[in-house]
């Protein structure tokens, strides 16, 4: 899993019918530092995250996991949500 | 999941059985901007877009859990067209 920023909101009105209802986010990946790392993706969001918040993504076929696993097509989930900037130390 | 723009398309008779009636489009990754990137992957849609339309594409193992694409030998597949894309920072 990596961290993210969440950045925006994509709206797709036409699309997989797996993925009717659920809701997409432009998320930000970020190192160990909370610095911008790599390219923003869109992701879809199993832990209710808002724009702006710091959330942990998963990546691959476990995506799908957190919802009806052999359905739904996902690579880039969002599976929770920092407390705070302050809740992410390295050493 | 990846922004993606359509190039065009890929026109296959030969191929595996469970990609018959498929159709196959090639897709430039895009920035959330809408600028371009390089490359480009062959990617099934399952959702009828169409050309230069701005997409989502499932990339790796995932590509084959949406509807209709069960079993099927694929690694990208678009599974929406982008209304809109807001980026706030």
């Amino acid at each position: 899993m990596q961290l993210a920023r969440v950045i925006g909101t994509v709206v797709a009105t036409v699309k997989n019918e797996s993925l009717e209802g659920r809701k997409l986010l432009v998320i930000q990946s970020l190192n160990k530092d909370l610095a911008p790392q790599g390219k923003p993706l869109v992701a879809i969001d199993a832990a209710g995250a808002g724009v702006g918040e710091l959330v942990f993504w998963c990546r691959g076929k476990e995506a799908s996991f957190p919802f009806k696993r052999e359905d739904t097509p996902t690579d880039c989930t969002i599976v929770g949500i920092v407390d705070s900037d302050e809740h992410v130390s390295t050493q | 999941m990846i922004i993606a723009r359509i190039l065009g398309t890929v026109v296959s008779t030969q191929k595996d059985e469970r990609l018959q009636g498929k159709k196959l489009l090639i897709v430039r990754p895009i920035n959330v901007d809408g600028t371009d990137t390089t490359g480009y992957v062959v990617a099934v849609d399952t959702v009828g877009a169409g050309f230069h339309e701005r997409v989502l594409v499932v990339a790796g193992s995932s590509a084959r859990l949406a509807q209709g694409m069960k079993d099927t030998p694929v690694d990208a597949a678009i599974v929406g067209v982008i209304d809109t894309v807001a980026v706030t920072q």
